[in-house]
This record gives structure tokens, C-alpha cells and sequence, in this order.
């Protein structure tokens, strides 16, 4: 009758696994996402902090030209390992809109540690407006926001390896996949880039938008265009889940409790049930 | 009655708890029902779901109120709330992924509870209020989560909305009506989300409601055990502390490890990326697809793609959908078989094996786009959904040829116990009587 349980036990993991709803067929990316080494990958994986101020660097010499970034405030950096007053000096390099003031007009002052990073469009409809119709997402959630469908078999194998980078592996992806020579069977309309890693067709409105040697690292890293993806990919994997670091290690502590805690119920439970058969 | 007596054992010691026990005797209850309550001595961890449900229940109870705290119901403000707790609240996150996860394995846990229930007969006279009771538990579970899963507002949410309540709009004349009731206006928007907040906000505490009376009517009809056989002595039985207690926490507390493993590793596993994304009524993500423990069932929907007569496709879907549901209630009425437990059932087994496997590839239709050759395997699928429970189980039970059953529980266990090596000559002895076949 134990087998009934490890039976169960096995078509509950089936299901759940299947759970990730995660496996509808789509046809794109054409390319899965390529894996790359994360310092914050596994159980133990933390964030990097010297890879999230470089990311933060390519964010906002870059990235922040057409992509807001609405849900990280100034204050945030100091996960990054920022003093609190460089987080003033930093954040008083942005002008935010503030007001209405006493006459009743709205007004522009330096941005606090408070404010939220200033997103580059007032609106969506600006945004589209010059960006030839194409909107530049916000980027805060993306990490998590874009993560194409493992498929099968690898959804069964993530939990057993603990795979949960699927999103900046896309990001990196993206960011070094663009292609100049197009496939015959691919059209790309005028205006448009050729990107076989792209979640939602086969081209996107964002040109390539690294270039080697574009930034200069005062920690000596080499501006590669591979090197800079993986960094702001890092980096927003860091602002879409802030409190990955604390997360994971208060789940080593939870998961030390419970091993301890089952292996004592366990012989527990032995000593209790020795005096009778069952 | 077979059944032990098990009342009156209780004596309060100190003078506190006989003022109580002579107004009001909880602690009688509460002793009587998890102390002295005698269970099947051969329950093995199949029968400890039933425990970790409940612990569950309260887990997202306790997390859904100080999500609530921090939420705000608006369409405008929802989606960032939720953020808002995910960052700026202390241990939001770990309330917000708990909650999240927590719905999962509840799911899971309910799932693993009511294929024991089919497999060991547990819906059988004298418990089919139990079943029933616990179908209403299942009915109510769904609904919650499917409101839950529409308060993050994300693109998921609101999609998910859309297509689900759009189902009521297949029933003629009363279908459109209900929809609109359910929406509070034409399409999903403000007046949705708050009704759904409100009502997942209600539902859990009607779930507590409904697990008492089940708990109520489990504890006068005492728990089925492996064999089905009923408990006919003292022998039977042991009292359900410390034995049962201390199975049921050594359970739990492995089902929390692997609950905890993906709440602090694998948040977002058995989630939609699709879902972080704000909710957008002018952009329709590529694939709407529900959470995997509604996958079954949205196969079953999209397996009906021909009309009946005067039902349409969509409405015959609809009724499919519900109906596979609907069966559950009347499992009790469908198994014609004397024999209660698949142990003893070599053919029920194999069905029932069947029909798990197919459940689980119902699931994997329901992710799949319904086109192609996946209509054709989701209509054969649903075919062997509907025809364990109206096919096999009454057929079965007439032309099955059951294995032995053993006289007693006590029996069962020391025939299997003398098998493996073991055995107790002592309690042997008591045993000892008719191997009638």
C-alpha cells in the first residue's frame, strides 16, 4: 500500500509539473534561450553586486532613453552596495515633475532618494509616437514578465535542477541574438530587426542596442556586447525580484527547520507505531 | 453498530476544566475528536491529506488577510499593490509567494486526497454525505481560486476572467444575464475585480464551514482504512493520538518541505510569466491558458467541438465541463461494487490506474492549443473521463470478481505482517478464524 502513495506521489508530480500551464505550443522564439552561468542561479545563488552596478550603468546611460524603469526607486540602489549619500548625488542628476505648489502650478526639482526613476515618456502615446509605433516596455517586471515555455522535457528537470533564470537567459538572449543575415523563409518588415530569440515574432522594432566598447567599467570589465547583456540582464532580474537574496536565505533556514524537524517526527513516529503492527 | 464507542472517556482533572466541561465542553469535543477518537490501525499516508488540507486551508487564510491589508481592489491600482507588497512591504513577498504557491499545493494535496478516495472506496455507504460534503469543498476551492487568480490584475488574471465567465454565456436566455452578474457589467473591468475580492474574501470562511460538517460527519461514520473492511473490534483500531497525530505531522511537515522548496526557490514555476504583465484589454496574449489544476477541465470544454441537436458546440463544451464535475457528486450511486476497496478489485485497479493517467493527460490537452490532432485526443480523453465514472464503476461492480477480503482489519494487517516475516502471535491468536474462499 506504500505504493499507492509513491504511485500517487508520482502522478502528482506529473501534474504538477505539467502545472507550468507552460507548455502551449507556440512558435516563438524560434530560438529557445541560451543558458548562461548566474552568480544568483541555485539555492545558494546570490546577486552580484559589482554586475548590478554595471547593469544599473548600461540602464541608465542606455536602456533609459526609451525604457522606463517606474517601479525602482533611488532608494532601492542600496541593494546595490551604494552609500546613502551617493544615492542622493545619483538621484539629483534626475529632474521629476513635483507639485501643484502654492500657485498652483506643477514644477520640476531634482529627484530624491524617494522618487522612483523617471520614465522617458510621459505616456504610452508619446512613447509610441517616437518610437515609430512600437512602445519600449517598462522594464522593472521583464526578468520575470518574459519567460518563453520550457517545453518538454525540460519543465520536468527544472525543479530537480532548480532552474529559474529562464527570464534573464531570455534577456541576454535578446540583447546579443540579433542576426544580419535573415533567413530566406523569414520577412522583416521595413523598419524592423531580425531577432530569432524574440518571445513574439520574428523581428522587433528595438534596434541592437549594445555596441562593443560603448561603456567604460571603472572595475576594468571589457565592454563586450556579451559581457554588458549579462550584466543588465542581472540587473533586471535584480528589479524585478529585489528580495531574491533574502528569499533564498531565509529558505535555507526554513528548509534546515523542516529536514530536522521531518527526521525527528520520522523516528518519532516509529517509536510510536514499534508497538503495534500496522 | 459496528462502529466503537468513543464518548465519554474524557475526565476533567482540575476544577477550571470541570466548571467548563459542566457549561460548555469543548474540551470534551476537541479530546473526543483528536485524542480518544479511534482510527484504523493499517491507515497509511495516502490517508494523511486530509490533515495537510486543513493545515493549508489555514495557511491561506492567515496570508490571504495580511495580503488584504496591503491590496487595493481597483483596476487602476491593483496590479501595482501587488508589487507594492512584493517590495515595499516587510516579508510581502514571502506572504504574497506563500499565498501563491500555497493555492498550488493545495490543489495538489486535494487532488492526492480525492484519488484515495476513489481508489479505497471512501465514498461508499454509510459516507456519502462525507463525499459529497467534500465535493462541495472541491466546487468552492475552484471558485476561490479562480477569483484569486483574477486579483493581481495581470494579463493572465484578466483574460482568464474573460474567457471563464464567458462560458455562462452559452446557456440560452438565463446564460447572458449571469454573466453580466458575475462582471457587473458588459466585460471585466472595476465592478469585476472588486465583487471577485469580496467574494474570495468570503469563500475560504464558507470552506471552513463546510470542512467542519466534513470533519463532523467523518468522525460519525469513522474512517475507511486500505482494506474497506469496516472496524468490527477494539483490535481494529488505535486511539488517534498519539498514532495518527503523529503520522499526519511527520506528512505534513514533509509536504510543507516541498511546498517551502518552491515558495523560496521556485516562486514563479508554477505560475504564467504572462501574469507580471499589467493587465491589457486591447492586447490578448497568444495562449489563454488557466492554472494547471483547472487543465483538465478546460480540455473537457474544447474537447465538444460538434453540435448535439439544438446544443451548440459551446454550450455542449459548457455542460461537459460542468458535468465532469457534476459526476463526482454521484460517484456514491454509481459504484455498484459490494467490495469497497480497489485492493481487493484487480479490474477497478487497472481502471483506476487508467483513469488517473488520463487525468493527467487531460491536463496536458488543456495546455495544448485546441487544433489539429490535440481535438481528437481530448475527445477520446473525455470519452474515458465519463466512461470511468458512468461505464466502468456501476458495470464493473457486476461483473467483477473480487479477491478475498479479509474477516477484520486486524487480520489484513497480521496476514500482511506474517507474509513479510513478521507477526504477532499475541493478537494471531484473535485471528486465527475462517479463510472462507
Amino acid at each position: 500500500m506504500k505504493n499507492l502513495v509513491v504511485k500517487l506521489g508520482a502522478a502528482a508530480i506529473a501534474v504538477t509539473v505539467m502545472a507550468t500551464g507552460a507548455w502551449a505550443a507556440s512558435a516563438y522564439p524560434k530560438n529557445k534561450p541560451r543558458e548562461q552561468d548566474w552568480s544568483f542561479a541555485g539555492p545558494f545563488g546570490m546577486y552580484d553586486q559589482a554586475q548590478l552596478q554595471r547593469g544599473l550603468k548600461i540602464y541608465a546611460e542606455n536602456c533609459s532613453a526609451c525604457h522606463a524603469l517606474s517601479r525602482i526607486n533611488f532608494r532601492n540602489l542600496a541593494d546595490l552596495g551604494y552609500s546613502d549619500d551617493q544615492i542622493k548625488a545619483f538621484a539629483a542628476n534626475y529632474e521629476v515633475e513635483d507639485g501643484p505648489d502654492d500657485f498652483g502650478d506643477m514644477f520640476f526639482r531634482p529627484a530624491t532618494a524617494a522618487d522612483a526613476f523617471p520614465s522617458p515618456f510621459p505616456n504610452q502615446e508619446a512613447a509610441r509616437a517616437a518610437n515609430g509605433g512600437a512602445y519600449p516596455p517598462d522594464l522593472s517586471l521583464m526578468a520575470k514578465a518574459r519567460a518563453p515555455i520550457r517545453g518538454f522535457p525540460a519543465f520536468v528537470i527544472d525543479p530537480f535542477r532548480n532552474y529559474a533564470e529562464n527570464g534573464p537567459d531570455y534577456i541576454y538572449s535578446l540583447l546579443t541574438g540579433y542576426k544580419d543575415e535573415v533567413p530566406e523563409d523569414v520577412s522583416v518588415p521595413e523598419g524592423l530587426w531580425y531577432n530569432p530569440y524574440f518571445a513574439s515574432g520574428t523581428a522587433l522594432a528595438m534596434a541592437p542596442p549594445l555596441f562593443e566598447d560603448m561603456h567604460e567599467f571603472d572595475d576594468g570589465t571589457e565592454a563586450t556586447v556579451s559581457n554588458m547583456a549579462k550584466d543588465v540582464s542581472a540587473f533586471l532580474m535584480w528589479t524585478a525580484e529585489p528580495h531574491m537574496d533574502e528569499r533564498k536565505q531565509l529558505g535555507f533556514r526554513v528548509m534546515v527547520f523542516l529536514l530536522i524537524f521531518a527526521a525527528l517526527l520520522y523516528l518519532s513516529k516509529k517509536q510510536v507505531w514499534s508497538r503495534v503492527e500496522h | 453498530m459496528s462502529k466503537l464507542e468513543h464518548h465519554g472517556t474524557y475526565t476533567p482533572t482540575t476544577g477550571v476544566g470541570k466548571w467548563i466541561d459542566a457549561r460548555m465542553p469543548l474540551p470534551r469535543l476537541m479530546y473526543d475528536s483528536f485524542v480518544a477518537y479511534p482510527v484504523p490501525r493499517n491507515l497509511n499516508y495516502a490517508y494523511t491529506f486530509g490533515g495537510i488540507l486543513s493545515i493549508f486551508l489555514v495557511i491561506q487564510i492567515l496570508t490571504g488577510v495580511v495580503l488584504a491589508m496591503h491590496y487595493v481592489p481597483d483596476a487602476t491600482k491593483a496590479f501595482d499593490s501587488v508589487e507594492h507588497i512584493m517590495r515595499d512591504v516587510n516579508s510581502g513577498w514571502l506572504m504574497r509567494y506563500m499565498h501563491q504557491n500555497g493555492a498550488h499545493f493545495f490543489f495538489l494535496a486535494v487532488y492526492l486526497h480525492i484519488f484515495r478516495g476513489l481508489y479505497y472506496g471512501s465514498y461508499k455507504a454509510p459516507r456519502e454525505l462525507l463525499w459529497i460534503l467534500g465535493c462541495i469543498i472541491y466546487l468552492l476551492m475552484m471558485a476561490t481560486a479562480f477569483m484569486g487568480y483574477v486579483l493581481p490584475w495581470g494579463q493572465m488574471s484578466f483574460w482568464g476572467a474573460t474567457v471563464i465567465t464567458g462560458f455562462f454565456t452559452a446557456f440560452p436566455v438565463i446564460g447572458v444575464p449571469i454573466q453580466e452578474l458575475l462582471l457587473g457589467g458588459f466585460a471585466v473591468g472595476d465592478p469585476t475585480l472588486n465583487r471577485f475580492f469580496s467574494l474570495h474574501y468570503l469563500l475560504p470562511f464558507m470552506i471552513a464551514g463546510v470542512v467542519i460538517l466534513h470533519v463532523w460527519a467523518l468522525h460519525v461514520t469513522g474512517q475507511t482504512n486500505p482494506t474497506g473492511i469496516e472496524v468490527k473490534s477494539k483490535t481494529d483500531t488505535v486511539p488517534f493520538t498519539p498514532y495518527a497525530t503523529i503520522k499526519d505531522a511527520f506528512a505534513l511537515i514533509v509536504f510543507l518541505a516541498v511546498y517551502a522548496y518552491f515558495v523560496f526557490y521556485m516562486p514563479n514555476f508554477l505560475g504564467h510569466a504572462d501574469n507580471y504583465i499589467p493587465a491589457d484589454p486591447m492586447v490578448t496574449p497568444a495562449h489563454i491558458v488557466p492554472e494547471w489544476y483547472f487543465l483538465p477541465f478546460y480540455a473537457i470544454l474544447r474537447a465538444i467541438t460538434f453540435d448535439i441537436g439544438p446544443i451548440s458546440a459551446k454550450l455542449g463544451g459548457v455542460i461537459a465541463m460542468f458535468g465532469s464535475i457534476a459526476v463526482l457528486f454521484i460517484v456514491p450511486w454509481l459504484d455498484t461494487s459490494k467490495v469497497r476497496s480497489a485492493v481487493y478489485r484487480p479490474w477497478f485497479k487497472l481502471f483506476f490506474w487508467v483513469f488517473v493517467i488520463n487525468s493527467v493527460f487531460l491536463g496536458w490537452l488543456g495546455s495544448q492549443p485546441a487544433e489539429g490532432v490535440y481535438v481528437a485526443l481530448a475527445q477520446l480523453s473525455t470519452a474515458i473521463y465519463f466512461g470511468f465514472f458512468l461505464v466502468v464503476m456501476p458495470v464493473l461492480g457486476l461483473v467483477e470478481k473480487p479477491r478475498r477480503v479479509p474477516n477484520s482489519i486486524t487480520e489484513a494487517v497480521l496476514e500482511r505482517s506474517a507474509g513479510s516475516g513478521g507477526g504477532s502471535p499475541q493478537l494471531g491468536d484473535a485471528t486465527a478464524s475462517a479463510d472462507k474462499s
